[in-house]
């Protein structure tokens, strides 16, 4: 009766009592929810134009960041730093189109998907060879003065950080939809996803598509890394943290833009409540593996995510 | 030259249906099995035996374990440190409940509970496929490891939150525990990975293994054939995890003594499911090469600069090993997406023709 | 006889007012017809007629909205496909579905699975019954590879034969099973004359030697009229004729709709 109580009636009455308490968490989850959409969405735009579930996506927000906080330490300004490294990432796309794609095009989407995971370890070998290994502060100018928002009377705290973090979350999604569906090369990565065939005819090559998905999504996970290092520090497990962005994806359903958004929200909003209300009564830590089960079950009613396209099988 | 497959004359579908088909095969296996026996522990050193050839047998476990799942029924898991973890624990937990049974008793009771934990987390393969299901697969991996971390009764309240191997004897000879020698834990281990494998091997090329690898091609037509998809896939996953559970057993008992849940952290997970991709999906002695693969590799790596006479710090090291092991994959995954074994096999089908090519 | 030729007991299969829809489109409306045990049944029409989707009923792939499936006396609405194939149909694919990791041999002793009992304790120890059992079954599946002359390829993976081939090893997993009802979607699509005559030779064999019922979607018309007993004719899911060859022939519903645009 007592944990009964302890689990589905005193977290309630917490949320209800304390409101302001309750928005602050919700606010704190959000803000993580929109470093989960980065790095689904990167995700998500690799697996619609090439049907490859880039597990190293995760590894190059790691990588991105390291490479922005090196040059920044070798007296680089920021701005010319951010301009290499979206240099440096769009070069990484290249290369991994000519020495991974290329050759293992036409492949089971599973032996891509583990030549992922290969290039997951290279890329953090390499970007730790390069940059070292110890965790780095990055600093890119957002600003972090403490805001008082007045709530029902009270007033709630929030960073401005939090707030510029959700604009710029914001920008690059507006920025990608615009990208898709006004841009010639945007509507050609979308008529791949569609049918690679009929793209081919069209006159586009596949290999372009793939430098483009790839380094755009390498820009992408610059701007989860800058925010993410901005806010926690530049270290390995960046890209642990990046891997909840698999549960991400799977509510949110591979191949959907929205789903990515909507998925990361849910995630990192769900998580921060359930650590919060129900974390103490379990021995805390629950953050670890929640963004998985509550991925795991609502698969279990909707396979194909919340957006995903359903699955039609037939013989 | 002596190496031919025509010629050898069959009695029978039985003799075809054995395990090695060819007779040379079968004694190359009963030699490696008798000297791995009978010679190592007498020239293998201490140094051998703690860092190359028990990890190797643990981990040989644990890929064949794997290989059952995602080689042979398809289903991709991240969860195998998950599922080592449910073997540790619970042999743990058994062997200090109840000291008089014997461990290797303990060793496949926890096996089984790793199976029931592996068939409860692949309910979900039912309705999910592919990469979600890998997804799902890594809710078993985090999820268990957080349970042993923080439920203080699998580790007997111990304020350390480690587990250590106590003595264990059988017929007199100890086993486990810090006491127990290294010949003596590497037979034990040997012993228990020839058996499975063995049992492995009979179960892939039997009906369980047409089933698994028939709902792995195609599953739609396995199941208007007449597969339950169900059904068989729980049954790989139990298996499967019956594999990793008491290959997780072997590594707190056999060769690392003592353990924290990192032991088990979704690293050994990648590393397992690397040996499964570089030997070879869908091969048994894959899973052994793969396991050799990559237990030598780290060895090598720290020992190749000194060969060469120069010196590395540890770290930069490490990182090294990271990006080669990264290479490695993709390298392997281009140039023979089917591992070693695949390799091996070409290999020796051109001894069999050799010296003619044709 | 007067009367219908087929009364209710000589018939395996009823199909009843089956109509299937996938959102807008309607794939069958109403069709009915039977298949009587022993028969060569063949199921024609044009592209898109509905023709896969009617076998996919049939063994419980699709679920019609409406209608009814009898076989061998037992009514059924829904049920698995793989409950249909412990009733004793099997099947072949208008795409060839085998299973392409695995050699010919396997694939053939795939379709034994339903006769196997032996746990896999058993069979992981390789002991006494599972052994016996895996013999039995390699004995029948040899006897399919004889059957079908497929001996030279046995242990080759079927990923590396060719089309015709495939077809044939697909062929071979079915009657592994030992149907009772064989249904065969396009078997020979994409065959040349020698190997469509070799396929035909196979079906009117295993009709002809072990009564097993035959019901075949095909487009070559030569072959329909050669070695059917009676065919159903589908068109834009419904039921446009259903006879004897010679009847359907002569329908002229038939030559308007189909027959009028293939026959030279
Ligand atoms: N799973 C499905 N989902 C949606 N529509 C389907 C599905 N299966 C079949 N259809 C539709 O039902 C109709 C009939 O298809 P069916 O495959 O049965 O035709 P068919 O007679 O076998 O044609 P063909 O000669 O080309 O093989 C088609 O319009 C097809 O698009
Ligand atoms: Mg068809």
């Amino acid at each position: 009766m007592e944990i009964l109580n302890a689990f589905f009636v005193s977290p309630f009455v917490d949320m209800a009592e304390y409101p302001v308490f309750f928005a602050e968490v919700v606010a704190n989850g959000f803000l993580t929810g929109i470093m989960y959409s980065l790095v689904a969405l990167g995700f998500v735009l690799i697996f619609k134009a090439s049907e490859t579930f880039n597990f190293a996506q995760g590894v190059m927000v790691l990588f991105a960041a390291l490479t922005l906080v090196g040059l920044q330490e070798r007296g680089v300004p920021t701005w010319l730093a951010i301009g290499i490294t979206v240099g440096v990432m769009v070069l990484l796309a290249m290369a991994i189109e000519k020495v991974m794609l290329r050759p293992l095009v036409n492949q089971d989407p599973f032996i891509l998907f583990m030549a992922t995971i290969g290039l997951t370890f290279f890329l953090e070998g390499f970007g730790e060879t390069l940059w070292g290994s110890n965790v780095k502060r990055l600093d890119v100018g957002i600003p972090e003065r403490p805001l008082e928002v007045p709530l029902g009377g009270d007033f709630m705290l929030l960073n401005e950080f939090d707030l510029w973090a959700a604009g710029i979350g914001a920008v690059m999604v507006l920025g990608l939809a615009l990208f898709f569906h006004r841009t010639t090369i945007g509507r050609a990565l979308r008529a791949v996803a569609d049918d690679h065939q009929a793209a081919m005819a069209v006159g586009i090559s596949l290999r372009t598509i793939w430098v483009v998905v790839w380094s755009v999504s390498g820009v992408v996970a610059l701007v989860a890394g800058i925010m993410w290092g901005a806010k926690s520090g530049v270290q390995f497990s960046l890209s642990l943290i990046a891997l909840k962005a698999l549960p991400v994806l799977i509510l949110g359903g591979l191949t959907s833009v929205p789903g990515a958004i909507v998925g990361g929200l849910i995630i990192g909003i769900g998580e921060k409540i359930g650590e919060v209300y129900w974390g103490p009564l379990v021995g805390g830590a629950i953050e670890n593996w929640f963004a998985y089960v509550l991925a795991l079950i609502f698969l279990l009613f909707r396979p194909q995510g919340l957006f995903g396209e359903r699955i039609i099988e037939r013989v | 030259m002596f190496y031919r497959e025509a010629g050898q004359f069959k009695s029978g579908y039985a003799a075809d249906q054995a395990m090695f088909p060819i007779p040379q095969d079968r004694y190359v296996v009963i030699a490696i099995v008798a000297f791995a026996f009978l010679g190592v522990p007498l020239i293998a050193n201490e140094y051998w035996l703690q860092a190359i050839l028990i990890p190797f047998l643990v981990f040989s476990m644990a890929a064949i374990g794997l290989n059952l799942l995602t080689g042979y029924a398809g289903q991709l898991s991240l969860g195998t440190g998950g599922f080592m973890a449910v073997g540790g624990y619970m042999t743990y937990k058994f062997t200090t409940f109840w000291p008089e049974l014997n461990i290797v008793a303990c060793f496949l009771l926890s096996g089984l509970c790793a199976a029931g934990v592996g068939v409860l987390f692949g309910i979900p393969s039912l309705r999910i496929k592919g990469f979600y299901l890998a997804v799902a697969t890594l809710a078993a991996q985090f999820f268990l490891v957080w349970t042993f971390n923080k439920v203080p009764w699998f580790y007997n309240y111990n304020p350390s939150g480690t587990v250590t191997a106590p003595p264990r004897t059988i017929f007199g000879t100890m086993f486990t525990g810090p006491e127990a020698s290294a010949p003596a834990r590497y037979l034990l281990a040997l012993s228990i990975v020839v058996v499975f494998a063995f049992a492995a091997k009979n179960l892939v090329r039997g009906r369980v293994g047409r089933s698994w690898m028939a709902i792995r091609d195609m599953d739609i037509a396995a199941e208007i054939i007449g597969f339950r998809p169900f059904q068989t896939k729980l049954l790989a996953f139990a298996i499967s995890s019956f594999y990793c559970g008491v290959a997780g057993a072997m590594s707190l008992f056999l060769w690392l003594g003592s353990v924290e849940t990192e032991a088990y952290g979704i690293d050994i997970s990648f590393q397992v499911l690397f040996m499964v991709i570089i030997g070879g999906l869908g091969s048994i002695l894959g899973s052994f090469l793969g396991a050799a693969f990559i237990t030598l590799m780290p060895i090598l790596l720290t020992n190749a600069p000194q060969f060469f006479g120069f010196s590395m710090a540890s770290d930069l090291q490490k990182h090294i090993e990271l990006m080669i092991f990264g290479g490695l994959i993709i390298f392997f995954l281009i140039a023979e997406p089917h591992g070693l074994a695949r390799l091996w096999q070409i290999a020796k089908e051109k001894l069999r023709r050799w010296p003619f090519p044709y | 006889m007067a009367g219908p030729e087929t009364s209710p007991a000589e018939a395996i299969l009823e199909v009843e007012n089956v109509s299937l829809r996938f959102g807008g489109v309607q794939a069958l409306s109403e069709v009915s017809f039977d298949v009587q045990s022993g028969e060569v049944r063949a199921i024609i029409g044009p592209n898109g007629a509905g023709k896969s989707s009617m076998l996919n009923v049939i063994n419980g792939f699709y679920h019609p909205q409406e209608g009814s499936i009898t076989f061998k006396g037992v009514t059924r609405r829904r049920m698995r496909t793989h409950e249909a194939a412990a009733q004793g149909i099997a099947r072949t694919f208008q795409n060839i579905a085998l299973f392409r990791g695995m050699t010919t041999l396997d694939n053939i002793m795939t379709g034994r699975n339903l006769k196997m009992k032996r746990n896999f304790l058993l069979q992981a120890l390789y002991l006494g019954p599972a052994r016996r059992e895996e013999m039995e079954h390699r004995e029948f599946a040899e006897r399919v590879i004889d059957f079908l002359e497929i001996q030279a390829i046995r242990k080759t993976p079927v990923s590396r034969l060719p089309y015709g081939l495939q077809k044939r090893v697909e062929l071979g997993r079915a009657l592994a099973a030992e149907p009772d009802m064989l249904l065969l979607d396009e078997p020979m699509a994409g065959m040349n004359t020698e190997e469509k005559e070799d396929m035909c030779r196979f079906i009117l064999d295993v009709n002809g030697e072990f009564g097993t019922t035959v019901v075949l979607i095909e487009h070559d018309m030569g072959v329909v009229m050669d070695i059917s007993d009676r065919v159903v004719v589908l068109d834009y899911g419904r039921l446009l004729a259903d006879g004897t060859p010679d009847e359907v022939r002569r329908n002229p519903l038939v030559i308007d709709a189909y027959l009028g645009t293939v026959r030279d």
